[in-house]
């Protein structure tokens, strides 16, 4: 080899594969507005769509008049539950199995709930016609609280369904009931229970909150009547999802339905499921036989798509004196709102709950979950969490901090006594999970030491006496969690949507000049897929990342499959991306036996190309490759150079981390700070680390809104309160902490390239990280759990209850 | 998140305004920033057929000295009174209250005039001006008046405008070297209105205090000028017991709504640790 040969390094650094901080790509059209977005599309004769919703959170509707409206110039129709009835279009089925009205039908059951569609030129017009729609209503009897759903003389919020008894999920018990679902071991742990030395209960509110992407949802849709065809461009985390939807409601033939989901300005969950402006967007443009777009405004966006969490989570835990813990039990009171519109794989009504064991070795478990109905938006949806993660998290991590309390003991001590061991795994939870890989013990003393988690415990036991002394009038509070996600949903023994598997795909296409492009079926919407994806091709491939495009969201040219949430992506399609490129390999390596004359098996890979073992002067690139698989006939081999892989995994993947959140909270304001945040992240195989770290700041950072003052509140009157961005909590760069990242490897052992998925982790363990914080901070007053959100004013109502106001205007 | 119909007009003058305002009666609003105006127009919540715009009035903006005052046109915004270096140092606290008034990118639109006019509660300058004791010189068909801060709010958008009147200038006597002044506001986040806010405006003599004006923002209907909690302090030497005594007369002014910013009860206390905090400010500033 001369000086000018590359080395075996340089040739790896010019690939940016796996593990190369390798700028995202996409962030050059980003930054410099060039996306693409639906709302950017514009189509010849386009017209608007908005919809005219209820003011009542439960009313019959007595009379509905849209002629003033169809009368306005530049209105072309008003859509109402009457026209879409004969089409059977008036419900839609959800992906938990009920249906929700896409226009209301005789009665409304949430407030701002869609009534009347109107079509008109422009969005003006078809604003000031929505004025125009004259609505009766009786109002009915409200149900808000979901612990009165199931009374007796509660209101009857369904009537279309209310004789059938037998929901998706099981018998229902009161026709405002949708499931009860139980997983684990009833009689077991109650047996455990009894005998246990050790109890605790509490029960935590995980409030309603949406994950507010910064683009609202949205459609366009255009039917061609002469070939009978339909594109619908829309903020589809699903494309082949909504597409197979379309059909099944529509009656089109799938083929005839081209849905492209374009650039999606985030969905944290938002934009899985369908929504009532797509199908009202669809019906729209094929009864007037052009392109009809929705765009939804913010208030709606917030009231209306999607809510998350509203999980009511009674937690109980056994234990003996010295913290082992025995068992664990759980009822979880759902408020699902007024259709269940819940976006998880169809066999699983609250998600992937059950993992709410969490890190821990518990011997025996049981959860109950009861879903209800009341007068508030539908969702359920994966706020940035694999499917009910989160609450199940949240109800673990707050649980042991309760026993830990009731012990008298450090509750990082209690949570290493509890973990699962390295050598446990592949573990065997007890309400069901195969967790695949872990080192909690690591992990957390690394955390432990990177923080200095005993000094920090010392500083707070002196300012505690300080605070009672009167010195202070600022509290410490130590948030400690330790989270276990379940993410990569899923194998398609246990997950599917709407009968489909929860697979996921890619297919990659080798050009002559061995250039790339692949597709997945998946679909970014901030995640950073088209540089991701390229970086593992790059490593399997031995091609530059730059000279591989990825392209998602295009149901003609993708491969089928079931989109980005829950984690999911790496898990799946990044599996089958490794997958695919090792089939494009294994032929690559007899096209290069072929041209070095050599057996197959005397060859062997090296970075970017196969050399012949022992003679690494005698290689073939991968460049090279793929110009003979066009140019020159090989043997026994079809030219070209191409595969597929839908990939279904074997298992989910658990990735794991341990947070530590240090706050100081003004007794006398509420006002809170958050002095120091470290979140330690375990995703198996890193494949670009600073997109993991930018993962990580934005899961965190919706963390903190979450726990610090992120809600959708209705009043008793059921009026959705705090709709806007006034209220609802956005953290600016201002309020954000400052985050302190770091990272444990332990790869997946069933994955091809060992990655886990990162992307909701730091949201799944941030919240309560920083409720834990918030509540032990004020523990040594005697409390045992405050719920969320710790905005200031129920913080200095903590304190006001506790008496530190009259306390401290005595000692003046 | 839609207006609805409107006509836009841009006069050149302030004759012109007023006029215009004058034919086109109560369906015309001037605009300032807009930053209130507008997205109550996008909530239809105010439906003007008119909007007057007063961006290009050149009489309208700006900062001088008359006499012992000092009077900035209503259509300067709150960035042009931060950069105002002869602001800074004869009122100070105009600059610390624009400071904390939504972000930079609203304050290089909206005006002081739109501030102090529109008669929303949440809004800062209001009880700012009605401590320094500020006129508005209103201007109308029927002629110019000065209508003192003081009298000027009564009700939530209630004002003393007649219709058809606009506000032209504010003019606020320049309180003596040495005197000391604080805005404390608390807000959720950056770009919220208060959950309570105090201004104090206030001089010592010999240790003791000699004038003090207070008022407060967001916890009424209208700012809310804290005369009693003025008068318990003047003459004396901000002791511990006159604080708490001015403060719980403070507090016993306000009637706060219970809103996403916390209960009545959680408002009306941080009033009064807003005012502890100003007066605590203004007295350390305060020379004598």
């Amino acid at each position: 080899m001369n000086d000018q040969t590359p080395t075996k390094a340089e040739r790896e650094a010019r690939l940016q594969g796996m593990g190369c901080k390798r700028k995202r790509v996409e962030d050059i059209r980003f930054t410099q507005g060039r996306g693409n977005y639906v709302d950017d599309i514009k189509l010849p004769g386009m017209l608007f769509g908005d919809f005219y919703r209820s003011p009542y959170p439960h009313a019959r509707i007595k009379k509905l008049d849209t002629s003033r409206a169809k009368a306005l110039p530049g209105v072309r129709a008003v859509l109402t539950a009457a026209d879409l009835k004969p089409l059977n279009l008036h419900y839609m089925p959800t992906l938990a199995g009920d249906v929700q009205a896409v226009l209301a039908d005789e009665k409304v059951l949430f407030q701002n709930q869609e009534v009347a569609f109107v079509i008109a030129d422009d969005r003006y017009i078809a604003a000031d016609a929505i004025e125009l729609i004259d609505c009766e209503y009786e109002e009915l009897p409200v149900l808000v609280d979901p612990s009165k759903a199931l009374l007796p003389d509660a209101p009857i919020l369904r009537e279309d369904i209310v004789d059938k008894m037998v929901g998706a999920h099981g018998p229902r018990r009161h026709a405002n009931h949708i499931f009860n679902w139980q997983v684990g071991e009833k009689d077991g742990t109650d047996e455990a229970f009894a005998s246990a030395p050790v109890t605790v209960k509490e029960t935590f509110y995980y409030h309603r909150t949406h994950p507010s992407p910064l683009e609202t949802c949205q459609a366009l849709a255009s039917m061609d009547k002469i070939k009978g065809e339909l594109t619908l461009y829309g903020t589809f985390q699903a494309p082949h999802v909504i597409r197979t939807v379309v059909s099944l409601i529509s009656g089109l033939p799938e083929h005839k339905i081209h849905v492209i989901a374009p650039d999606i300005g985030g969905g944290f969950g938002n934009k899985v499921g369908a929504y009532a402006g797509y199908v009202c967007a669809v019906v729209g443009s094929i009864v007037l036989g052009k392109p009809v777009k929705w765009v939804e405004d913010r208030m709606e966006n917030l009231s209306t798509t999607s809510f998350a969490r509203d999980y009511h989570m009674t937690t109980e835990l056994a234990a003996t004196q010295d913290g082992k813990i025995l068992a664990m039990r759980c009822y979880v009171l759902a408020d699902h709102g007024a259709f269940d519109a819940c976006a998880d794989p169809s066999k699983w009504p609250a998600g992937f709950m059950n993992i709410c064991t969490g890190s821990y070795d518990i011997p025996v478990a049981h959860l109950e979950v009861d879903g209800v109905y009341t007068n508030k938006a539908s969702g359920g949806v994966a706020y940035r969490c694999s499917f009910r993660v989160t609450e199940a998290v949240y109800a673990i991590e707050r649980a042991v901090e309760v026993l830990a309390q009731k012990l008298g003991m450090d509750s990082a001590d209690l949570r290493v006594k509890n973990f699962i061991r390295r050598d446990q795994f592949p573990y065997h939870a007890a309400l069901g999970w195969e967790y695949d890989s872990g080192d909690y013990h690591f992990a957390m003393e690394k955390a432990m030491t990177a923080v200095d988690y005993r000094g920090l415990r010392t500083e707070q036991a002196a300012k505690r006496e300080a605070f009672k002394r009167g010195e202070t009038r600022e509290i410490m509070g130590i948030g400690v969690s330790f989270f276990t996600e379940i993410v990569g949903a899923g194998p398609s023994k246990n997950c599917d949507i709407l009968g489909i598997g929860m697979f996921d795909s890619c297919e990659i296409r080798i050009h002559p000049t061995g250039s790339v492009i692949a597709r997945m079926g998946t679909k970014s919407q901030g995640q950073g897929h088209e540089t991701t994806y390229a970086q593992i091709l790059a490593t399997e491939l031995g091609i530059p990342a730059d000279d591989i495009m990825i392209e998602e969201g295009n149901t003609d040219t993708a491969p089928y499959g079931l989109g980005t949430y829950g984690s999911r992506s790496t898990p799946t399609a990044g599996a089958a991306t490794a997958m695919a490129a090792r089939k494009i390999r294994a032929k690559a390596q007899m096209i290069a036996a072929h041209l070095l004359e050599v057996h197959h098996n005397d060859l062997e890979w090296d970075v970017d190309g196969f050399q012949v073992k022992g003679l690494p002067e005698k290689r073939k690139s991968m460049k090279e490759i793929a110009w003979a698989s066009y140019n020159q006939p090989i043997p026994n081999l079809e030219p070209g150079l191409e595969a597929v892989n839908y990939y279904d995994p074997p298992n989910m993947t658990y990735p794991f981390g341990a947070y530590f959140c240090v706050m100081d909270i003004d007794v006398d304001t509420g006002v809170f700070k958050v002095r120091r945040f470290y979140a330690l992240d375990d995703c198996g195989t890193r494949i670009n680390p600073m997109i993991i770290e930018g993962q990580v700041h934005g899961g965190l950072t919706e963390a903190f809104a979450v726990s610090m003052g992120q809600e959708i509140r209705y009043d008793a009157m059921g009026n959705v309160m705090g709709a806007s961005f006034m209220d609802f909590f956005l953290p600016t760069a201002v309020e954000t902490p400052h985050w302190e990242t770091d990272f444990t490897e332990t790869p997946s052992p069933h994955h091809p390239i060992g990655a886990k998925g990162v992307g909701e982790s730091p949201h799944v363990g941030g919240v309560p990280c920083f409720s834990n914080a918030v509540n032990d901070a004020f523990s040594f007053l005697g409390t045992t759990h405050i719920n969320m959100p710790h905005d200031a004013w129920r913080m200095w109502e903590m304190a006001e209850k506790l008496g530190l106001h009259a306390q401290a205007n005595a000692a003046a | 998140m839609i207006p609805g119909r409107f006509e836009y007009h841009r006069p050149k003058s302030l004759p012109e305004a007023v006029a215009l305002l004058a034919k086109l009666g109560e369906d015309a609003r001037p605009l300032a920033g807009g930053h209130s105006l507008i997205p109550m127009m996008k909530l239809r919540m105010a439906t003007p057929e008119h909007l007057v715009d007063l961006a290009g009035i050149a009489d309208l903006k700006g900062i001088r000295h008359e006499g012992g005052r000092i009077v900035i046109g209503a259509m300067t915004t709150q960035a042009e009174l931060i950069a105002s270096a002869d602001l800074s140092a004869a009122l100070p606290i105009l600059k610390e209250t624009a400071l904390l008034i939504a972000d930079p990118q609203v304050r290089y639109v909206g005006t002081l005039g739109g501030n102090v006019a529109n008669g929303d509660p949440g809004n800062d300058m209001p009880a700012v001006m009605m401590a320094l004791d500020a006129t508005y010189q209103l201007a109308g068909e029927k002629g110019a008046r000065e209508v003192a801060a003081r009298e000027f709010y009564q009700g939530a958008y209630f004002t003393a405008l007649e219709p058809g009147e606009m506000l032209a200038a504010i003019s606020i006597p320049v309180p003596p070297a040495g005197h000391g002044a604080a805005y404390e506001k608390l807000k959720r986040k950056i770009g919220d209105y208060a959950t309570a806010a105090a201004a104090v405006v206030l001089t010592k003599a010999d240790g003791r205090i000699a004038t003090c004006a207070i008022a407060l923002t967001n916890v009424g209907d209208t700012p809310l000028l804290a005369e009693e909690a003025a008068h318990i302090l003047t003459g004396t030497s901000a002791d511990a017991a006159s604080l708490a005594r001015a403060i719980a007369a403070a507090e016993a002014i306000t009637e706060p709504a219970t809103d996403g910013r916390g209960t009545a009860a959680y408002r009306t206390k941080m009033a009064g640790i807003m005012l502890e905090r100003a007066l605590a400010r203004a007295l350390a500033r305060a020379a004598g």
